[in-house]
């Protein structure tokens, strides 16, 4: 099968490409704010994507025009879940930029590395430890002592 | 190499996507539920707009409860930004287009914003949509002129007002003895603007709650924002 460029193949990667420069964009941006801007992307592409579910080839609008005839009309679900997800959308970014307000206010930047820093600064002075936690030593006592005759117990023995 | 991953990840994802998308068929939707509506909704909403009927008729309660979740948003907004403001709005004071304009506009957003609720069920458009338009009328004089706020127990009084009368609405469907905000009152008249009976009702609480409750967003971040 050969992939011929039609309506139907535009659309689908029209709205499957949108999704993915969004959550492209998510993954890779380093400044905070572009990333709920790629959010919001990948959100209209996912809109688009309900929208397409619903298309039916010459079809119209679902309102009735005239009331004699019943002309053949798009599906109406997926395009009333679209308008609610919309409207959800907008409530969420305005809460991730309400948030993103407070960040740069406390921290005076929105670069995601600089942001962490200052949290893991601020939690450490809270806890009351370095700020130097490795992986690889966690703080405090090991929940277990470990058990007799396992390979570390008995490489200690021989040192 | 982390942008790497990255792109790869996103290129995997959309190619994922797209090899599922091409098994769907395309122009032709599996749904029967859209035509079993398509088919009955004008004579049992009375509303020609059949999304309309989708969105207050067969699904009421999931508008409803997207309804609680604009207002949780919009209430964790508030929350996170606070009540305390040391600059109400905009500093500078906008040039003489932009406060005239402002206000002669008003009028005209709010007209075209209620227009849009109250002919929800005849043409595109309804409560959400013309909730939007109406939260921009008002946060238009926000960005106008400096020391302009809104009303904000106001703003609280009409979300409030909008979403009970929401729930009871639904709730006299129920003492009817019918289902939960089910569409009731319903006239033999298709087309008409009275028609459709509750839904209008419906729409205007919808329109008149995501209007207030966008323009007390819109005013929280405008007015935290010159904080900094």
């Amino acid at each position: 099968m050969t992939p011929t460029i039609d309506l139907e193949l535009i659309l689908y990667i029209t709205a499957l490409g949108l999704i993915s420069i969004g959550l492209a964009g998510v993954v890779l941006s380093q400044h905070l704010f572009r990333m709920v801007l790629a959010l919001v992307i990948a959100e209209a592409g996912a809109n688009l994507m309900l929208v397409l579910a619903g298309y039916r080839w010459d079809a119209v609008a679902p309102i009735l025009t005239s009331l004699g005839e019943h002309p053949q009309m798009v599906d109406p679900v997926p395009q009333a879940m679209v308008l609610t997800a919309i409207v959800i959308g907008v409530g969420i970014q305005a809460l991730a930029v309400s948030i993103l307000i407070r960040i740069r206010q406390r921290f005076g930047t929105l670069d995601r590395h600089e942001v962490a820093a200052h949290m893991d600064a601020e939690i450490a002075q809270i806890a009351g430890t370095s700020r130097d936690m490795s992986q690889e030593s966690p703080l405090g006592e090991r929940p277990l002592p470990p058990l007799p005759g396992t390979p570390a117990a008995s490489r200690e023995g021989r040192s | 190499m982390r942008n790497l991953t990255g792109l790869l990840f996103a290129g995997g994802l959309g190619f994922m996507l797209l090899s599922i998308a091409s098994g769907l068929d395309f122009g032709a939707p599996p749904m029967l539920v859209g035509e079993a509506i398509q088919s009955v909704a004008p004579q049992e909403t009375g509303a020609t707009n059949i999304v309309t009927s989708v969105v207050l008729g067969y699904r009421g309660i999931d508008t409803l409860g997207e309804l609680s979740i604009l207002f949780a948003a919009a209430a964790a907004a508030g929350l996170v930004l606070g009540r305390r403001h040391t600059t109400a709005g905009t500093l500078t004071e906008g040039g003489f287009v932009l406060r005239y304009g402002g206000a002669m506009l008003f009028p005209l957003l709010m007209t075209i914003g209620f227009y849009i609720i109250f002919h929800g069920h005849l043409t595109p458009g309804g409560g959400f949509q013309g909730g939007v338009i109406l939260a921009a009328a008002f946060f238009l004089p926000l960005l106008a002129r400096p020391g302009a706020r809104l009303h904000h127990g106001m703003l609280s009084m009409i979300e409030g007002f909008a979403g009970s009368s929401f729930i009871l609405i639904g709730l006299v469907a129920l003492a009817e003895g019918e289902a939960f905000l089910q569409p009731m009152l319903i006239q033999d008249t298709l087309g008409q603007l009275v028609s459709a009976g509750t839904l209008p009702l419906l729409y205007l609480a919808v329109g008149l709650k995501v209007g207030a409750e966008l323009a007390g967003l819109l005013s929280h971040l405008a007015q935290t924002e010159s904080e900094a």
